[in-house]
């Protein structure tokens, strides 16, 4: 896992627009309309998702090594 | 690590009221990330807006903020800047606020180069009232208000800026965020009437109409048709086809903005020290 | 040193309004107005204002509500259609309470009407030209010194009250020219611009209002970071969709003027002690009523004059102390009848209320309103 994604879940309205442009299938939308991680290791940390999430609800940090 | 464009917002405002997927949220970060961008003072800069979706933005951000009446936002901002010049002045409207109610206003505000930096969110429609057709809705694309589409001729918004006097014009979309603000801070630098629009997807009322409901599938359309100007330059004409549209810095000229040239009207009256 | 100068009442509205500290006027060209803001564009620069002609009537409302948001008092005059179009901001200006004022020099309508020529027909439109509940304060001057005086009540009373204020002046006055003393500058009270009694960090909220029920708004620039909208707005400014706030905020814009209903509520009275009946009436049209009750005098009828300086908030104190005074009134307009209404509503009854009417694009002559007299002498019209 090279990246740390938080998100703020009550801001996210569930638009799909940072699941559509991540390029490796990290997030997912759940059944409640939130996005979800779904599998974190594949993160690049590109912020793709960050960049235009609508709601500034999803944030990418390049995980600082300890 | 909380992004520093936060501080730009009125955290107990949001979230904001706009639908899932809506584009007037990526083009409000845009907005304050080119005001961080500038390191423009937050206690200095007025946020002014119209009526309509993307007018609600203002009450979202943390400065002095004035959500005025549906298309009145520029005169609105010419009197604030007029009163008192050393306040940074960005105006948020719509396409409906801007080029229909206000647009006698927009083009007014261009010929007398008041330094406003307007920031125009295109979503093509009228999303509040719920979908009707603006000035702005391509032609053929249909709205509540022309459920056969549109047979009206839009407008190009930037053209219009340019002819009209602004001295600062340039497009782009909620897709090339990046992009944007680096075309809203190439405005807020221009001392003089700075227009900039941004094309944004509204999902709900515009997308649902025109077989294109999914916001994500909007913004793709905007990464597929928008070309960069100077590839549009010299991109023959035969592809320049009715999708296609440029995006970037159209037009960038210095001229004396209207608060410069009326200081010089107080001196030659003898008001200077008054 | 003051000195006499012959002057027009277009003119010594612009004098009043910047000796009341106005230094921002947006305004758009129109007839019988057109002086003011042709005077505005010549002294406002001379005293470090400013002066912007705008593309509408509308824009010109707009701008001043800008500049008077960012510290500077604000004036905008227009006539008839002009009027019309700026409703919708006078609106804005009442809802987010915004010091201004608007002059507007009354001529013949409805719509183009006949331009230039006299008309007391905005009465009413003066009150509810905007749509909505709200509050209004107008003042109408009936020389050219009082158009002067008037100005500066009216930018003292927007700032008051912040709320917009009508300076309904009419052709007669406008066009009128006097010869005038205007005041020393010392000897004019000045309302300064509200501020804010408490720091962002000690909770200031932008529409709390005050004892006097006003709020102390800040000037956008000062670091309060304030919202100001159209919408229904709490103390913070900030919309809200309850009943409770809308019924609240609703309430206290109407209660703002009328707790202060004394104070604002100028009238003037003239050979009323020993009256048996008067004449209402105000603006242009009072000189001509005042020499056709003097006339009526000289006949040996015991008639005086009640004039309105401010048309609203409407005179019913006065006028009902009149009412239990007197056997009959005439109120003179030059209109179909508009203030005779309200004339009529606080009369209730008491005493017999006539209406001389005029509305002919021509001015009263005394004779016209002498024989309104007559008839009201004589129990009443036929």
């Amino acid at each position: 896992m090279n990246s740390e994604i938080t998100i703020k879940l009550p801001r996210c309205k569930g638009c799909g627009i940072c699941v559509a442009f991540c390029p490796k299938q990290v997030l997912a939308v759940d059944e409640l309309g939130k996005v979800m991680v779904v599998n974190a290791d594949a993160c690049i940390a590109c912020g793709q998702c960050e960049l235009r999430c609508p709601d500034y609800a999803i944030f990418v940090d390049k995980k600082v090594k300890a | 690590m909380e992004r520093s464009f936060e501080k730009y917002f009125r955290q107990n405002r949001l979230p904001h009221l706009w639908c899932p997927g809506c584009g007037n949220g990526i083009v409000m970060k845009a907005i304050v990330q080119a005001i961080e961008k500038k390191g423009l003072d937050q206690d200095k800069t007025v946020i002014v807006s119209g009526i309509g979706c993307s007018s609600r933005a203002s009450g979202y951000m943390d400065f002095d903020t004035l959500h005025t009446a549906h298309g009145r936002a520029i005169p609105f901002a010419t009197g604030i800047k007029l009163a008192n010049p050393e306040l940074n002045v960005i105006v948020i409207t719509g396409d409906g606020d801007c080029t229909a109610i206000g647009g006698n206003h927009f083009i007014h505000g261009c010929r007398r180069n008041v330094d406003l930096t307007v920031v125009l969110f295109n979503n093509s429609i009228y999303g509040m009232t719920g979908g009707q057709a603006s000035p702005m809705t391509p032609t053929h694309k249909k709205a509540t208000t022309a459920p056969y589409g549109a047979i009206d001729r839009n407008f190009d918004a930037c053209r219009l800026a340019e002819a009209a006097g602004a001295t600062y014009v340039a497009r782009s979309t909620a897709f090339h965020v990046q992009h944007l603000t680096d075309m809203i801070a190439g405005g807020i630098d221009n001392k003089g009437f700075s227009f900039i629009e941004a094309i944004c997807q509204c999902p709900t009322s515009f997308g649902r109409k025109n077989k294109m409901a999914d916001p994500a599938k909007m913004m793709m359309w905007m990464r597929d048709n928008a070309v960069m100007k100077a590839a549009w330059d010299k991109l023959p004409d035969d592809k320049k086809t009715e999708e296609k549209f440029p995006i970037g810095l159209f037009y960038n000229e210095s001229e004396t903005d209207y608060a410069t040239a009326y200081n010089e009207v107080i001196q030659i009256a003898g008001g200077a020290d008054k | 040193m003051s000195k006499a100068r012959l002057m027009q009442g277009n003119e010594a509205c612009v004098e009043g309004a910047l000796a009341a500290g106005v230094r921002f006027f947006g305004g758009y060209p129109i007839t019988p107005s057109t002086e003011i803001a042709e005077g505005m564009a010549k002294l406002l620069p001379t005293v470090g204002g400013k002066f912007v002609q705008m593309e509408d009537e509308i824009a010109s409302m707009g701008v001043v509500l800008g500049a008077s948001l960012a510290g500077k008092k604000a004036v905008t005059a227009s006539s008839g259609p002009g009027i019309s179009l700026k409703q919708e901001l006078i609106g804005y200006a009442a809802a987010a309470e915004i010091p201004v004022v608007i002059v507007n020099v009354q001529r013949v309508g409805p719509s183009t009407g006949q331009p230039t020529a006299p008309s007391q027909g905005d009465v009413m439109q003066a009150r509810w030209g905007t749509h909505g509940d709200h509050p209004m304060i107008a003042l109408s001057p009936w020389s050219v010194r009082e158009a002067f005086d008037t100005a500066v009540m009216a930018v003292n009373y927007s700032e008051r009250f912040r709320t917009p204020v009508i300076l309904l002046m009419d052709e007669i006055v406008g066009h009128l020219r006097e010869k005038v003393e205007l005041p020393e500058a010392s000897a004019i009270e000045i309302y300064p611009r509200r501020k804010p009694t408490c720091s962002r960090a000690e909770g200031y909220q932008p529409f709390t209002p005050d004892k006097d029920l006003v709020p102390n708004t800040a000037n956008f620039g000062e670091g309060y970071h304030i919202h100001v909208t159209g919408l229904i707005h709490d103390d913070t400014g900030f919309p809200i969709g309850s009943p409770k706030i809308t019924r609240e905020v609703t309430k206290r814009l109407h209660e703002k003027i009328d707790i202060a209903r004394d104070e604002i509520t100028h009238v003037e009275e003239y050979f009323m002690d020993d009256a048996e009946y008067a004449v209402v009436a105000f603006g242009g049209t009072a000189r001509t009523a005042y020499e056709a009750v003097a006339n009526a005098r000289k006949k040996g009828i015991k008639v005086g004059m009640v004039r309105l300086i401010t048309i609203w908030p409407f005179a019913d104190k006065a006028i009902k102390k009149i009412a239990e005074k007197v056997k009959g009134i005439l109120v003179a307009e030059l209109n179909y009848g508009q203030l005779v209404g309200e004339v009529e509503r606080v009369v209730a009854g008491k005493c017999p209320v006539e209406l001389c009417a005029k509305y002919d694009m021509t001015i009263f002559e005394p004779a016209e309103i002498e024989a309104g007299i007559d008839e009201l002498v004589a129990g009443g019209k036929a």
